[in-house]
C-alpha cells in the first residue's frame, strides 16, 4: 500500500491525461497499476523487486494481501495505535481509496472506446466479401472457353507434326548414306593423310551398316571400294608396325588400330611381342657391352640404373601395352607373356649377375647395397604386373645369393685380416731387439691385434647392416628378417669367423715341424691369451652386439655363446699347452746336450755349476717374465715365506743323506730300489705333459717338469764317475736354488731333483757324495 | 669275463733289457737283461707258467757289464746276443768280472784310462736252461750259473753297440748290429763261434750321427732293415747294404723304437720322444699313415702283435704300459673273416653283423703297474695274447689282453 500511495501522486487527475504524468513517470506507474493486478489474481510477481521483503501474504492485516480481512487490521490498529496515528492513517486510507476510484473509471472508457472501433470494422468487411463471390463465378466461365478452343487447335495440328517426323527421318537415313557413298573417298584421303585413327573410326562405324546390306548392288560396290582402302590401310599399318622405329606407345596405337580392323590377334600378339623382344634385347646388348672386359665398367649402382630404366621400364611398357590390347585373348594370351617377361628377364638377371659378380671384390658395401635396393625396386612393377613370370622372386633370390656371397667376402675378409694380426706380431716379434729394449711389449701386441680384430667385426657388421635397413626395399623379405640376420650373420659370419680363429690358432699346435719352430712361443703364448680373452669377455660381447643389431628372431637354433665360449677356451688351453711343450724343449734340448756330450767319468772335481744349468735358469726366468707379461700369478702351495732356505738345507743334508747313504753301502744292494720304491709310494705320480691351467705359475710349472724329467732320462742313460755325480749334485742343487719360485709346488722340483741325483749315483760304480756345505758353498759362488 | 690279474716279478737291479725267448714256441718266456755298475750283472729267465698263473726263474750271471740291449736267435733256444757296457775305472767292476778281466784288461790298454765301451756278444745259455727247466725259485739264485760266450761281434773299429738284431726267419746265422753310425751285417759262423763281418754300411753326414735303433723286417725274404737315428728312420736293403728309403724327421724328436708290421709288408711303427707312436706306409713316407698320442712323456718301446697285427704295444717314461687296437690300418681291419666253408648260419649272420659295424681305432687298455720308468715292453713268442713290461726300478709285469677283446677278435 505504501507503494501504491508511493507511485500515484496525483489522485486527482483526470482519466486522459494519465499518460503524460505530471513528473513524466507515465510507463512507471502503469507498471505499478500492472503489477497490482497481477497480485490480486495471484499472479506471482517478478519485478517487485523494491518492495520490502518479508510481509507474509498470509498476515490478514496487510492491506494488499490476499487474506486481508477488514474486521481484524482494524483490531489491530485500534488496539496498538494512538490516536494520532489512527487519524493519519484514515486520512492516508480515505486519500488511497480516492486513487482507487479514479483508476478504476480510467480504465472503463479506455475499453469502450475499443469496442466501438471494432465493430465499425467488422461491417466493413462484410460488404467487401460480398463482391468477391460474383467475380469468382466469371473467372470460372471464362476458363471453361478456353479449355474448349485448346482442344480443337491440337485437333487440327496433329496430322502436320507426324508428316515433320517422319521427313526429319529421311533427312538421318540421307546424310547416312551421303557417309557411306562418300566414305571411300574419306578413307583414302584419311590414309594420304596419315589419319589413320580416323580412317579406322570410319570404318567401324560403316562396317556394320555394310555388312547388313551387302546384297544391294551400291553398298556392295562401296564396301568393296571401303575393303580395298582398309586394306591398304592395314598394310600401311603393318609397315608402319614393323618398321619400329617408333617407340612403344606409337606401336601399341597400331597394334591398337589393327586389332580395331579385325586383324587376327594372335598373329598380331606375336609379332608385338617379336617387336618388343628386338628392341629389349637391344637394351640387353648395351648392358653386356658396358659389362664388357675393355671399356672401364661403371660403377655398380649406374649399372642398375641402367639396366633398370632401359631394359625393366621397357618390359613393363610393353607388359602393361599387352595386358591392355591382348586382354581378350584370356590366359593363353597372358601365359604367352609370362613365358616372353621370363626368357628375357633370366637373360637380364644373369647379366646382372654377372655385373655383381664383378662387384664381389669390392669393398664398397653402401653401393651395393643401394644398386640393389634400385635392382629390386625397379622389378617390383613388372612383378605386380607379371605375378606368373616370377621375376620380382627372382629378383629377390638374386638380392639373397648377393647377400650370402658378400657374407662369405666378409667372412673371408675378417679371415684375412686375423692372419695379417698375426703377420705383424710374427714381425714385431721377430724384428731384431735395440740393444736393452724390449721392443713392443707383448700385452701391447695382443691389445693391438684384439683391438684390430674387433674393429675389422664391427665394420663388417655395419657393412652387412646396411643390407637390413629400413629404407632398403628388400629388408622387409622373410629372408632378411630372419635367416639372413641369424644364419648368415650371426651363425655365418661371426660364429664362424670366431671358430675359424680359434682352428688357426689351433693349427700352430699341430704345426708338424716341431723342430723348424716355425711358430715362435711367444706367438702361441699371445694367441693362447687372446683366445682366452674371448671366452671371458670378447664373445659374448660380439654376439650381444650382433643380436642387438641384427634382431634375431626366427627359429633357427643359433650356436649358444657358452658352446662358443667352450671351444675358445679348449684352444686357449691347447696353445698353452703347446707352448709349455715348445719352450720346455728348447730347455730339455739343452739339459740334454749338456749330459749327452759330456765325459762324465773322466770329468775333474766341480769347481763351480756348469755353464748350461745357470743359462737354464736365465731362460726360465726370461719365460717367467714373458709369462708374466699376460697372465695371472696363479696360486702357489701354501708356504711359509722364508721355507726356501730351510728348505734347501734339508735337501742337501739330512734328507740326501738319509735317502742315499744306504745304497752306498755295498751289502745291500735291495736298499736301493726298496727306498726309491717306498718313497714312490707316498709320492703322486708326476705326470709330466700335463694340461696346464691358464695362469703363470702353472705354465712355469709345467715347462720346468719336463725339463727336469729329460735330465732324469738322460742321467740314466750315463756312466757317472765320482766327480760326475758330485757335478750332477751340485748342478741339481744350484737349480734347486732357483727353480723353486717358479712352480706351484716346490716339493716337485724336490721329488725331481732328488731323483735325478739319485739316479746318477745308481749310475756311479764309485758314488761318493760331495759334502752339502761343499755344494752350497759352489752354488752360492757360482 | 673276469681277467686275470697281472703277475708282477721283481729284479733286484735296474734293467732296461727284455725280450721273449723267440726260438720258444711252446713255453711263455723272457729273458731280462739287468744294469748294475757296482755287481755282477743277471741275465733272468722268466718262465711264466699260464695255467697256475706262476712265474719260475733261472738267473744266469752275466759278468761282462751291464746289459743296455738282448736278443734272442730266433732259430736256436739256447743262443742269445746282449750288448753290454764296460767300464774301466773302477777296480771293484774288475775284480767282479772275473773271468773276463783278462779283456778287460786289454780293454782298458786301448782305451785311456776311464772309458765307457757298449760292446756286443754272442752267448749260449746252458742246456738244461733252455728249455726252462722248472725248479724252485729260491735255490736257482744260489747255484747261479754262468753264460757261455760264443763270440764277440768285434768292435775295435767301431765303437758303442746300440743293438743287434736277428734274422727274423732265417736260421739265426745273421746278425745285424748297429754301432754309432755304422751298420754291420754279420755272419755266424761254426755253430755261431765266429762271426765274420759281411757287410757294412755307414752313415755320412754332419754332426756326431748315433742309430739307436733297429729292426729287421719278417717280409722281402728277410733283405730289409730300418733304423733309427736322431729323428730320422732309414730303410737298408741287407743284399747291397744301400738305403731304400728315409723319413726325414719322422719324429718331432729323437726316434726311440720301430717295429715292423707282421702282416703288411710296408707298414711299421715308431715312437719316440715327443710322445708320439706313428704308423708309416715306406711307400709314401711323407706323412705317417697314423699318429696316436696318447703317452705323457717319451715312448720307448712300441711291439706289433706277432700275429694279430691291430694290437700295439707301448711303453713309456710316464711309467705306463698302453695296448692298443689299430684295427683301422691292421691286416684285418674289417675283424676276422672266416672262411666260407666253415661257417653256419649263425656264425654267418654273426660275421656279418660284425662287418657292418664300424671297426675303430682305440686305446684297449692302459696299464699303471709300474712306478718308474717303462723302457722295454715286448709280446711272447709263444703265447699271442701275452706280453711282459720292464721298468728301470726292475719291475717286470706280464698282463694278458683283456678276454673280451680276445673273443672279439678270433670269433
Amino acid at each position: 500500500m505504501a507503494a501504491a500511495a508511493a507511485a500515484g501522486p496525483s489522485p486527482g487527475s483526470g482519466p486522459g491525461d494519465f499518460p503524460e504524468g505530471p513528473e513524466g513517470e507515465a510507463p512507471e506507474r502503469r507498471r505499478k497499476a500492472h503489477g497490482m493486478l497481477k497480485l490480486y489474481y495471484g499472479l506471482s510477481e517478478g519485478e517487485a523487486a523494491g518492495r520490502p521483503a518479508g510481509p507474509d501474504p498470509l498476515d490478514p492485516t496487510d492491506l494488499n494481501g490476499a487474506h486481508f480481512d477488514p474486521e481484524v487490521y482494524l483490531d489491530k490498529l485500534r488496539r496498538e495505535c494512538p490516536l494520532a496515528q489512527l487519524m493519519d492513517s484514515e486520512t492516508d486510507m480515505v486519500r488511497q481509496i480516492r486513487a482507487l476510484d479514479s483508476d478504476m473509471q480510467t480504465l472503463v472508457y479506455e475499453n469502450y472506446n475499443k469496442f466501438i472501433s471494432a465493430t465499425d470494422t467488422i461491417r466493413k468487411m462484410k460488404n467487401d466479401f460480398r463482391k468477391m463471390e460474383d467475380e469468382m463465378d466469371r473467372l470460372a466461365t471464362n476458363m471453361a472457353v478456353i479449355t474448349d478452343f485448346s482442344a480443337r487447335i491440337s485437333a487440327t495440328l496433329q496430322d502436320r507434326h507426324e508428316r515433320i517426323t517422319k521427313l526429319a527421318g529421311v533427312h538421318a537415313l540421307l546424310r547416312k548414306l551421303q557417309f557411306l557413298f562418300e566414305l571411300p573417298s574419306r578413307l583414302t584421303k584419311c590414309v594420304e593423310l596419315g589419319a589413320y585413327g580416323q580412317a579406322v573410326r570410319y570404318q567401324g562405324r560403316a562396317q556394320a551398316v555394310l555388312q547388313q546390306y551387302q546384297h544391294l548392288p551400291s553398298f556392295r560396290a562401296i564396301q568393296d571400294d571401303c575393303q580395298v582402302i582398309t586394306a591398304r590401310l592395314a598394310q600401311q599399318l603393318r609397315q608402319r608396325f614393323r618398321e619400329g622405329g617408333s617407340g612403344a606407345p606409337e606401336q601399341a596405337e597400331c597394334v591398337e588400330l589393327l586389332l580395331a580392323l579385325g586383324e587376327p590377334a594372335e598373329e598380331l600378339c606375336e609379332e608385338f611381342l617379336a617387336h618388343a623382344r628386338g628392341r629389349l634385347e637391344e637394351e640387353l646388348r648395351s648392358l653386356e657391352a658396358e659389362l664388357g672386359p675393355s671399356p672401364p665398367a661403371p660403377d655398380v649402382l649406374e649399372f642398375t640404373d641402367h639396366g633398370g630404366s632401359g631394359f625393366v621400364g621397357g618390359l613393363c611398357q610393353v607388359a602393361a601395352a599387352y595386358q591392355e590390347l591382348f586382354a581378350a585373348q584370356g590366359p593363353a594370351g597372358a601365359e604367352r607373356l609370362a613365358a616372353f617377361a621370363r626368357e628375357l628377364g633370366s637373360r637380364y638377371f644373369a647379366l646382372v649377375e654377372r655385373r655383381l659378380a664383378q662387384e664381389q671384390g669390392g669393398g664398397d658395401n653402401s653401393l651395393l647395397v643401394r644398386a640393389l635396393d634400385r635392382f629390386h625396386r625397379r622389378l617390383r612393377a613388372p612383378g605386380a604386373l607379371l605375378a606368373a613370370a616370377g621375376l620380382a622372386e627372382a629378383a629377390t633370390e638374386i638380392v639373397e645369393r648377393v647377400a650370402r656371397e658378400r657374407l662369405g667376402h666378409h667372412l673371408q675378409g675378417l679371415r684375412a685380416a686375423f692372419l695379417g694380426c698375426l703377420t705383424d706380431v710374427r714381425q714385431a716379434l721377430a724384428a731384431p731387439r735395440v740393444a736393452g729394449k724390449e721392443g713392443p711389449g707383448l700385452a701391447e701386441l695382443l691389445a693391438n691385434v684384439a683391438s684390430s680384430i674387433l674393429s675389422h667385426i664391427k665394420a663388417s657388421l655395419a657393412a652387412v647392416h646396411l643390407f637390413t635397413a629400413k629404407e632398403v626395399s628388400f629388408s622387409n623379405k622373410p629372408y632378411f628378417r630372419g635367416e639372413f640376420c641369424s644364419q648368415g650373420v650371426r651363425e655365418g659370419l661371426i660364429v664362424g669367423f670366431i671358430r675359424s680363429m680359434c682352428q688357426t690358432a689351433q693349427s700352430f699346435c699341430d704345426s708338424p715341424g716341431e723342430k723348424g719352430g716355425a711358430t715362435p712361443p711367444a706367438l702361441l703364448l699371445l694367441l693362447s691369451r687372446l683366445c682366452l680373452d674371448y671366452e671371458t669377455a670378447t664373445i659374448s660381447y660380439i654376439l650381444t652386439l650382433t643380436d642387438e643389431q641384427f634382431l634375431v628372431q626366427d627359429q633357427f637354433p643359433v650356436t649358444p655363446v657358452s658352446t662358443l665360449c667352450a671351444e675358445a677356451r679348449e684352444t686357449a688351453r691347447r696353445l698353452l699347452t703347446h707352448y709349455v711343450k715348445v719352450q720346455g724343449l728348447v730347455i730339455s734340448q739343452m739339459l740334454r746336450k749338456s749330459v749327452e756330450t759330456r765325459d762324465w767319468l773322466s770329468t775333474l772335481e766341480p769347481r763351480n755349476v756348469r755353464a748350461v744349468m745357470k743359462r737354464v735358469v736365465e731362460d726360465t726366468t726370461a719365460i717367467d717374465v714373458q709369462v708374466g707379461l699376460l697372465y695371472e700369478e696363479g696360486v702357489r702351495k701354501a708356504q711359509s715365506s722364508d721355507s726356501s732356505k730351510r728348505t734347501f738345507s734339508v735337501y742337501s743334508s739330512s734328507r740326501q743323506q738319509g735317502r742315499y747313504a744306504p745304497s752306498y753301502t755295498p751289502s745291500a744292494p735291495m736298499d736301493t730300489n726298496l727306498l726309491s720304491n717306498i718313497q714312490k709310494l707316498f709320492s703322486e705320480r708326476i705326470d709330466v705333459f700335463s694340461p696346464v691351467e691358464f695362469n703363470k705359475v702353472s705354465v712355469l710349472t709345467g715347462i720346468i717338469k719336463i725339463s727336469l724329467k729329460t735330465l732324469l732320462e738322460c742321467v740314466r742313460l750315463r756312466t757317472f764317475g765320482r766327480f760326475g755325480l758330485q757335478q750332477v749334485q751340485v748342478d741339481c742343487h744350484f737349480l734347486q736354488l732357483y727353480l723353486w719360485r717358479f712352480v706351484a709346488d716346490e716339493e716337485l722340483v724336490h721329488l725331481l731333483l732328488d731323483e735325478v741325483v739319485a739316479s746318477a749315483a745308481l749310475r756311479c760304480p764309485d758314488p761318493v757324495p760331495m759334502e752339502p756345505s761343499v755344494v752350497e758353498v759352489i752354488c752360492e759362488r757360482g | 669275463m673276469e681277467d686275470d690279474a697281472p703277475v708282477i716279478y721283481g729284479l733286484e737291479f735296474q734293467a732296461r733289457a727284455l725280450t721273449p725267448q723267440t726260438a720258444e714256441t711252446d713255453a711263455i718266456r723272457f729273458l731280462v737283461g739287468t744294469q748294475s755298475l757296482k755287481y755282477d750283472n743277471q741275465i733272468h729267465i722268466i718262465d711264466f707258467d699260464d695255467e697256475n698263473n706262476i712265474i719260475n726263474k733261472n738267473v744266469l750271471l752275466h759278468q761282462a757289464g751291464e746289459i743296455w740291449h738282448i736278443s734272442a736267435s730266433p732259430a736256436d733256444r739256447g743262443v742269445l746276443a746282449t750288448c753290454y757296457n764296460r767300464t774301466c775305472c773302477c777296480l771293484d767292476s774288475f775284480v767282479a768280472l772275473g773271468k773276463s778281466a783278462a779283456q778287460l784288461l786289454t780293454a782298458l790298454a786301448t782305451s785311456s784310462d776311464s772309458k765307457v765301451l757298449t760292446c756286443a756278444a754272442v752267448w749260449r745259455m746252458p742246456k738244461e736252461l733252455e728249455s726252462g727247466s722248472h725248479e724252485s725259485p729260491d735255490d736257482s739264485s744260489s747255484t747261479a750259473q754262468t753264460l757261455e760266450l760264443l763270440c764277440h761281434l768285434d768292435n775295435t773299429a767301431h765303437s758303442n753297440m746300440a743293438c743287434v738284431v736277428w734274422e727274423p726267419m732265417g736260421d739265426g746265422k745273421k746278425i745285424i748290429s748297429l754301432a754309432d753310425n755304422h751298420i754291420l751285417l754279420w755272419d755266424l759262423q761254426e755253430s755261431s763261434s765266429q762271426a765274420v763281418l759281411a757287410s757294412s754300411a755307414s752313415l755320412e753326414g754332419k754332426g756326431q750321427l748315433k742309430f739307436t735303433s733297429g729292426r729287421w723286417s719278417p717280409h722281402h725274404n728277410c733283405t730289409q732293415v730300418a733304423t733309427a737315428n736322431d729323428t730320422t728312420l732309414r730303410g737298408w736293403d741287407t743284399r747291397s747294404m744301400s738305403q731304400i728309403y728315409c723319413i726325414e724327421s719322422a719324429h718331432g724328436q729323437l726316434v726311440r723304437d720301430l717295429d715292423f708290421n707282421p702282416n703288411k709288408q710296408y707298414y711299421l711303427a715308431s715312437c719316440g720322444d715327443d710322445c708320439k707312436v706313428k704308423f708309416w706306409d715306406t711307400r709314401n713316407v711323407t706323412e705317417p699313415v697314423k699318429t696316436l698320442e696318447e703317452h705323457s712323456h717319451w715312448v720307448w718301446n712300441v711291439r706289433y702283435n706277432h700275429s694279430h697285427d691291430q694290437l700295439v704295444l707301448t711303453g713309456s717314461s710316464d711309467s705306463r704300459v698302453i695296448l692298443s687296437n689299430m684295427v683301422s690300418i691292421s691286416s684285418e681291419p674289417f675283424g676276422h673273416l672266416v672262411d666260407d666253408d666253415d661257417i653256419s648260419d649263425q656264425e654267418d649272420h654273426r660275421s656279418e653283423e660284425k662287418s657292418k659295424e664300424p671297426l675303430q681305432d682305440n686305446v684297449i687298455a692302459t696299464y699303471e703297474e709300474h712306478e718308474d720308468s717303462v723302457y722295454a715292453v715286448d709280446w711272447s713268442s709263444a703265447d699271442p695274447w701275452l706280453f711282459a713290461s720292464l721298468s728301470y726300478d726292475g719291475r717286470l709285469v706280464i698282463n694278458r689282453v683283456p678276454r673280451a677283446l680276445k673273443y672279439h677278435i678270433l670269433l
